[in-house]
């Protein structure tokens, strides 16, 4: 029964979605205040009924309700409570039912915030919103009905594919959907501001902050996603350039541009039109994933099986949502009142610099996944585009970006110093350099990239670093506490997140200094692998849940010393007779050493490929640090919602905090 | 600095920059692309030792072997042709004989593939897309049924 419920509250929804649509841009042309605020309460109710479809569903799942084909085809009772749970979005249907009780949550969310808005600009985004989650409303209902039943109904399911039945598929789907999704919030505001006409500092205001969110949870989604398919595939990899993965890395890169071109709009009220371009970019990209990644165009972990009308449907979403709103764009943006230009020394111009490899790269990236599928089109030739062509176009373009990060964060807004500026970053300089010298001569003869990625990262964590010194310090070390908390909390969050960038990348350096060893291991057999030696200890077998594993226990010693012990297996599945590989992985300071092994063999030798990846961690470490970067400037007064007027300026602040108490 | 001046600065560093990603782009395009063919096609292709390729198809019943230093040796097939694959690493989860593969590596014989790469299938239902359309081409893909 409940399973109807869910069914019917998912048509109220698409009916509500279509009522948010109508009525408030209805409204904003008629001026009708009235009209207008229907927007929000379906917004709201939206979300609700969203929330009663999803929760039907989890419960179908939950108590393995095997008479909904959903349940029947991916899960099994056995499977662990997490598992069934997460079980729920590792299928096609029940992963769009969670957009769409995200996009309707960013909606409830602009809704309930967006009351400071200038009236018709609410109105204006809520309609675009609604616009969106009626048509993946639809697309749910009439291609991907999660709730369709099943008669007779089986007494066991079909299992989730084991290569999902990780925890990493509670906590990867959802913050990603809550980065694409997020940016659909941001699309709408530039819709409405398109509609309307005018964009000005307000708007950033106003969109930043979503674009904010959006960002922090795409850049944990895309890290976490990075970490599992690390872990889980057992091939030590951590980012294979595969066309889904570029899926969201294009809306990261592009929303990444965003924030910061934004913050142009917000200061100087210079590049709107491009900043609306960018918040138009950066959903489409979302879009486009979305269509990569459900149609089954491409090959991917990530392509459940495919249905074509689907990929049908869901290229007609994507063509309707980027032609009309890049037509709109086109219709509406050359009206729009030009912001003044600015000197290219600048921050503004360090920032434009900034977006301009950033959507440089972002189009390679783009023209890499898209032209082999263009080129089957055409030619009918089947090409493959790897990792040798995005490292040499969109990678060299992001480390350029990485290089100019230091300098364009110490520039002043308006009129920049580049030599003073140079000077501040002396000591980051110098340091760079360093560490670039020293890898050189240290691993003589090892990689080239390494160690200048390596100078790099060391040069991007010392600027950061080196401007929070020059702004605390500028008055001594008395006052230095005080400067610190006088300090924009949005300063903060850009040094954290560009800090963050820098520990990525040396993460990234890291990788250049590894070992792999491949050996048929047998019991009691040492194999060096780095600085460490990884002994075989035991090979048994363990039963879990629903698998049974064949574990081989491994120690890990430095010098004779013991260190760790790790237990990578071989996970045998029994409802789908699949197996997957346990990498068994030690975490060693901030350096991994990773194990993954082939079934026994009848003598009791283990095939083992074995990793030493130095600073691995710190690749996803950074990403962490971003986010909180992100989250720190979201926190500034500055950019709450809603804020009435603009709080004081941020060197006025600073000053202030800096007086004497 | 003039209006006209900071305009030409802005639209000279956007040029520039996309200039350089695009001379990027087709630099890394000319020695980067690898081809997908079936077996068949690299017969009838003729082609010569040394280029990188991608070959899908399914693994022959009966030929892996695998040897002491974690060498496995196989055939891929479509049906019509075959080439040796020879690969050196832990193979797929997935890997087993008669289903779907794609080995990329390149040619050191004719026929004789030295793969760095060999992609199996996620899951029972899935089998690699162009692994589908070669078997179909072959008119062996029933449409439906479990390979």
């Amino acid at each position: 029964m409940t399973v109807e419920i869910g069914h019917f509250a998912l048509i109220l929804a698409l009916t509500l979605a279509l009522v948010q649509t109508v009525v408030p841009f209805v409204g904003a042309r008629r001026g009708d205040p009235a009209l207008m605020g229907v927007g929000a309460a379906a917004a709201m109710a939206q979300f609700v009924f969203v929330a009663v479809a999803f929760a039907a569903l989890a419960r179908a799942h939950l108590t393995s309700d095997f008479s909904v084909v959903n349940v029947a085809e991916n899960s099994h009772s056995a499977l662990p409570a997490i598992y069934k749970f997460s079980g729920v979005w590792g299928n096609h249907e029940g992963s769009m039912l969670l957009w769409v009780l995200i996009l309707s949550a960013f909606g409830a969310l602009a809704a309930a915030f967006g009351r400071g808005l200038p009236a018709r600009l609410g109105a204006d985004a809520l309609a675009a919103q609604g616009l969106i989650g009626a048509a993946f409303l639809a697309f749910i209902l009439f291609t991907s009905n999660p709730f369709e039943r099943l008669w007779p109904a089986p007494f066991e399911g079909g299992d989730l594919n084991p290569v999902l039945q990780d925890p990493g598929l509670a906590i990867h789907p959802p913050l990603l959907y809550l980065g694409y999704v997020g940016f659909s919030i941001v699309f709408s505001f530039a819709a409405a501001a398109l509609i309307e006409g005018r964009v000005d500092a307000a708007w950033a205001r106003f969109a930043r902050p979503f674009a904010l969110v959006a960002w922090c949870f795409l850049t944990l989604g895309v890290a976490m996603g990075s970490y599992w398919a690390y872990y889980t595939l057992g091939w030590g990899g951590f980012w294979f350039w595969d066309p889904v993965e570029n899926a969201s890395l294009m809306p990261w890169l592009a929303g990444t541009a965003f924030i910061h071109s934004a913050a142009v709009t917000e200061k100087r009220d210079a590049l709107k039109v491009w900043t609306i371009f960018l918040a138009i970019v950066a959903f489409s990209f979302s879009l486009i994933g979305a269509f990569l990644v459900r149609s089954g165009v491409l090959t991917s972990v990530h392509a459940f099986a495919s249905d074509p009308r689907r990929g049908v449907f869901i290229l007609a979403i994507l063509a309707f949502f980027i032609a009309g709103s890049l037509a709109l764009f086109a219709w509406r943006a050359p009206p729009l009142k030009q912001g003044g230009l600015f000197a290219p020394i600048s921050r503004e111009g360090a920032l434009a610099l900034n977006n301009l490899l950033l959507t440089s790269a972002c189009a390679t990236v783009l023209f890499g996944t898209l032209y082999p599928l263009a080129l089957e089109q055409i030619s009918g030739e089947k090409i493959t585009v790897g990792a040798p062509f995005f490292n040499a176009t969109a990678g060299l373009l992001m480390l350029a970006a990485c290089f100019f990060t230091p300098f364009g964060f110490s520039l002043a807004w308006k009129r920049g110093d580049l030599l003073g500026v140079a000077q501040r970053l002396a000591a980051a300089i110098a340091g760079g350099f360093v560490v670039l010298v020293a890898l050189i001569a240290v691993f003589r003869g090892g990689p080239v990239l390494a160690p200048i990625a390596a100078g790099l990262a060391a040069f991007v964590m010392l600027g950061a670093l080196s401007e929070v010194v020059a702004r605390v310090w500028r008055r001594g070390v008395s006052f230095a506490a005080a400067r610190a908390r006088g300090l924009p909390l949005s300063f903060w969050g850009g040094a954290a997140a560009h800090f963050g960038v820098g520990v990525t990348l040396l993460g990234l350096a890291g990788v250049g200094f590894g070992a792999e060893t491949i050996a048929t291991m047998k019991v009691g057999e040492a194999q060096k692998v780095g600085p460490y030696t990884v002994v075989l200890e035991t090979v048994g077998a363990r039963n879990g849940p629903n698998y049974r594993d064949a574990v081989a226990a491994m120690t890990i010693r430095s010098g004779g010393e013991f260190v760790a012990a790790i237990e990578p297996a071989r996970r045998q599945f029994s409802a789908r007779e699949t197996t997957t590989t346990q990498a068994g992985i030690a975490t060693l300071d901030f350096g991994q050493v990773y194990v993954s092994i082939g079934d026994p063999a009848a003598d009791g030798a283990v095939p083992a490929r074995l990793y030493w990846k130095p600073l691995a961690t710190l690749i996803w470490l950074g990403a962490c640090v971003m986010a909180l970067g992100g989250l720190l400037s979201l926190a500034d007064r500055r950019l709450r919602f809603g804020a009435p007027a603009r709080a004081k300026a941020p060197a006025a602040a600073a000053g202030a905090g800096a007086r004497p108490q | 600095m003039t209006r006209k001046g900071r305009r030409l600065a802005l639209i000279a560093a956007a040029l520039g920059v996309a200039a350089i990603a695009l001379g990027l782009a087709l630099y890394a395009l000319t020695d980067n692309i690898v081809f997908f063919l079936s077996p068949s096609e690299v017969v009838a292709k003729n082609i010569q030792p040394g280029a990188r390729l991608r070959i899908g198809g399914l693994v022959l019943p009966g030929s892996v072997t695998r040897s002491a230093d974690e060498t496995i040796d196989f055939a891929i097939t479509d049906g019509k042709n075959q080439i040796e694959v020879s690969y050196r690493g832990l193979t797929p989860d997935l890997f087993r004989e008669g289903q779907g593969v794609v080995a990329e590596g390149a040619l050191d014989a004719p026929g004789r593939l030295r793969a760095d790469t060999i992609l199996a299938k996620h899951d029972e239902r899935y089998m690699p897309r162009e692994v589908v359309e070669e078997l179909k081409k072959e008119g062996r893909w029933q449409e439906g049924a479990k390979p």
